[in-house]
């Protein structure tokens, strides 16, 4: 699937590639790409090694269900953290990025991927994403004008905006 | 009442923008009506039976008079002139137009009102008991707190797309009035000696709820202090929010997660994810608790004697104003006032509907007689909640003249009732015939007060917005072969030993409701003891006298006969 990558509020170009696996190909056995690769967690784990040497920088897919708890002590590893949001109604991806960021400190670029629009952007940013492959046949000019700036503050902590309003008011 | 800060209203303000931009992005093709549904409801916006329906927020019960003349203005002006109080402190339009709805929204944003979160896969509104901060029996206001945690709430990134819809329920008082067991939170205020003196803090419940799979919610945290409520939800939350299941709405809510779980696991996760959250800056100072709590503090009470003369004569010389006093008024925390329940179930009309007429006359008595404030009750009648009792008879007496003095709070006829088939598209059978067919049967207020308190709750389907779990008789709306059938259950409460009712037995037509909800009283009236309720008699005696009788002359439905019967 392409999409047009959004990052620092632009249409950025991707020199990223994701690994997919197709049928049949297991973790274990299929080719790695040279380049920027993001590869999946499966890969990640039973490959690690072998990556670390053959690629200097390196990228990972999260799926849904993936517990970011595990891959917790790799973190340094990673340029870029992908989390796919298969629809996006699936709200996992917000605590994955949420514990990456605020409990974990991972620090690289958290793109959010698959089923990304407008209208969920400005929580995305909220919770720490930075980068957002929004779906193609949406228009990104609109999206990066309106999509970050929907609302001019938030009540709650956030990775954004650590602090919750209450302390930040003025008298 | 809460008044909007600037980020208050400025939010309300943003999400009109919002929502009347994706509108138009839905209308010119942008957005796919698969992208929009969520959106759309998580402003309250379904699309229904005959149009679309808008649910409006009413924050733990609390309005004005100027609110509740805006609704009167939109009710007349966008819709057919009514609207309708849902059971979790909502009121809906079920006519609006979906292109009119950003100006409604932006009706609504002019008097601190919005329909932020009233439906979809997110945290819904926060609800409390209507009589909180005058109730005789109170323990703690919780409405300073409802508030923090709306505000909390309100465009959460992290929990806007749940597995499914999250409501969250307060109680402050020693009587439960907010049907906390029966939600995905629900949160009892208490008082706890500590070594500083008195501390303040919630028994925290979690994983109950009603609907397809009714369960009653467990203890995870006995105290938990009022300034870690934030960070704790946020734990429960994020717990749910990730291990919740998705692969079946039906199966997705919180319940069955600590079902799955088991309470201790489902506790043990959540501790674990608040270890890393508790005193962190989500923690509540107490300085803003004091700045919502200034919200909140009492109005200027006059100082009255406990009892009023004028208004006792008036109870002893006229039996109507006497009944509905017994009925409609409720004990009040200050001398000299009582708090009045208006009936939205005059007989007849769809229980909980309201006309903008009323609507404006309603603000009108809230004016003249209670402070300019209201308050909605989750049994979808109005409250005033600071009247002198010097003032009741005239109050009664404006009320009767608008057809809102009905004295049945808590009588057979002041049933909960959800919009059913008329209007729900989620019904599998009309609701409010079977309500007004079973006002019409026991229309007789000697008999009426004679079979005492009894609160009878009608669902038209199994996603139970009519509470009929918890009524002391349920009904349940149910679809058979295409053909509308009633379920019938007995013994449900609310309150603090709230508990599910007990299925009768099959079914029945619409056309014997009536005579089963008769068969049952009977029953009751044959069988009390000095004093009983309906629900004391059924305790003592059972499901089994209720089925033989409704079941009589069938083949089918009696209690079998039992080995000592037999013998």
């Amino acid at each position: 699937m392409t999409a047009q990558l959004i990052s620092n509020k632009a249409v950025a170009v991707d020199t990223w590639k994701t690994l997919e696996m197709a049928d049949g190909e297991t973790p274990e056995a299929v080719a790695l790409p040279a380049g920027d690769v993001i590869f999946p967690l499966a890969v990640w784990r039973a490959r690690k090694d072998e990556i670390i040497s053959t690629h200097k920088r390196i990228g990972l897919l999260l799926q849904p269900d993936d517990r970011v708890e595990d891959i917790a002590a790799d973190l340094d590893y990673f340029i870029v953290i992908a989390v796919n949001f298969p629809k996006f109604v699936d709200g996992r991806g917000y605590s994955s990025a949420s514990l990456l960021r605020q409990r974990y400190n991972y620090r690289g670029e958290l793109r959010a991927v698959g089923d990304v629009l407008h209208d969920q952007l400005f929580y995305m940013q909220r919770v720490g994403f930075d980068a957002y492959a929004l779906k193609d046949d949406k228009n990104a000019a609109y999206a990066i004008g309106h999509g970050f700036s929907t609302f001019g503050d938030a009540y709650q902590t956030s990775t954004s905006q650590p602090r919750p309003h209450f302390r930040r008011r003025s008298a | 009442m809460y008044k909007y800060a600037a980020i208050d209203q400025q939010l309300v303000n943003e999400r009109v923008a919002q929502f009347r931009d994706q509108v138009r992005r839905w209308q010119s093709g942008e957005l796919s009506g698969d992208e929009f549904r969520p959106l759309r409801l998580q402003n309250g916006l379904y699309v229904q039976r005959h149009a679309p329906m808008l649910r409006i927020a009413v924050p733990y019960a609390m309005m004005s008079s100027v609110q509740l003349r805006k609704l009167a203005f939109i009710a007349r002006t966008y819709d057919r002139g009514y609207g309708h109080f849902t059971t979790r402190h909502n009121i809906q339009f079920n006519w609006p137009r979906i292109e009119d709805c950003p100006d409604i929204l932006a009706h609504l944003a002019e008097v601190e009102m919005h329909a932020i979160q009233t439906s979809g896969n997110c945290i819904r509104n926060v609800t409390t008991d209507q009589f909180a901060g005058v109730a005789a029996d109170e323990v703690i206001d919780p409405r300073p707190l409802a508030e923090i945690i709306r505000q909390w709430s309100t465009f959460h990134p992290e929990f806007a797309f749940l597995p499914r819809k999250f409501k969250i329920a307060i109680s402050g008082t020693k009587e439960d009035r907010a049907v906390t067991w029966f939600h995905d939170i629900g949160l009892h205020l208490k008082q706890q000696d500590g070594e500083s003196g008195k501390s303040i803090g919630f028994a925290v419940i979690v994983g109950g709820g009603l609907g397809r799979t009714p369960i009653r919610g467990q203890i995870v945290r006995e105290f938990l202090p009022w300034q870690h409520i934030l960070t704790y939800c946020e734990a429960i939350l994020r717990v749910y929010n990730r291990f919740g299941r998705r692969d079946n709405a039906y199966k997705a809510r919180i319940k069955i997660l600590v079902q799955a779980l088991g309470v201790e696991e489902f506790t043990r996760l959540v501790d674990a994810e608040w270890v890393h959250l508790v005193d962190g800056p989500a923690t509540i100072t107490q300085a803003e608790l004091d700045r919502v709590a200034a919200y909140f503090s009492a109005p200027d009470h006059d100082t009255l004697p406990a009892h009023d003369l004028v208004f006792e004569q008036h109870r002893h010389a006229e039996k109507a104003f006497a009944r509905w006093v017994d009925r409609n008024t409720h004990p009040h925390k200050v001398p000299g006032y009582a708090a009045v329940t208006l009936s939205l179930k005059p007989h007849g009309i769809a229980p909980g509907n309201i006309t903008a007429d009323q609507m404006d006359a309603v603000a009108g008595l809230a004016d003249r007689y209670s402070f300019g404030e209201l308050r909605i009750s989750h049994e979808q009648n109005i409250v005033l909640a600071d009247v002198r009792k010097s003032d009741l008879h005239a109050l009664w007496q404006e009320a009767k003249a608008i057809g809102l003095a009905t004295p049945n709070i808590g009588l057979l006829t002041g049933i909960i009732c959800c919009p059913g088939g008329d209007f729900c598209d989620l019904a599998n059978a009309k609701s409010i015939p079977i309500a007004n067919a079973i006002q019409q049967r026991f229309d007789d207020l000697d008999y009426l007060f004679d079979i005492g308190e009894i609160d009878l709750n009608i669902s038209g389907c199994m996603n139970a917005c009519g509470h009929h779990h918890v009524g002391h008789i349920g009904v349940l709306g149910v679809d058979r072969n295409d053909a509308e059938f009633y379920q019938v259950t007995l013994g449900g409460r609310q309150g603090n030993d709230a508990r599910l009712g007990k299925v009768i037995g099959p079914s029945f037509s619409a056309d014997e409701m009536p005579e089963v909800v008769d068969k049952i009283i009977k029953v009751y009236l044959a069988n009390r003891l000095a004093g009983e309720s309906f629900l004391d008699t059924f305790d003592r005696i059972g499901i089994d006298p209720f089925k033989n009788r409704v079941y009589e002359g069938r083949a089918h439905g009696k209690a079998r006969v039992s080995e000592k019967e037999a013998a």
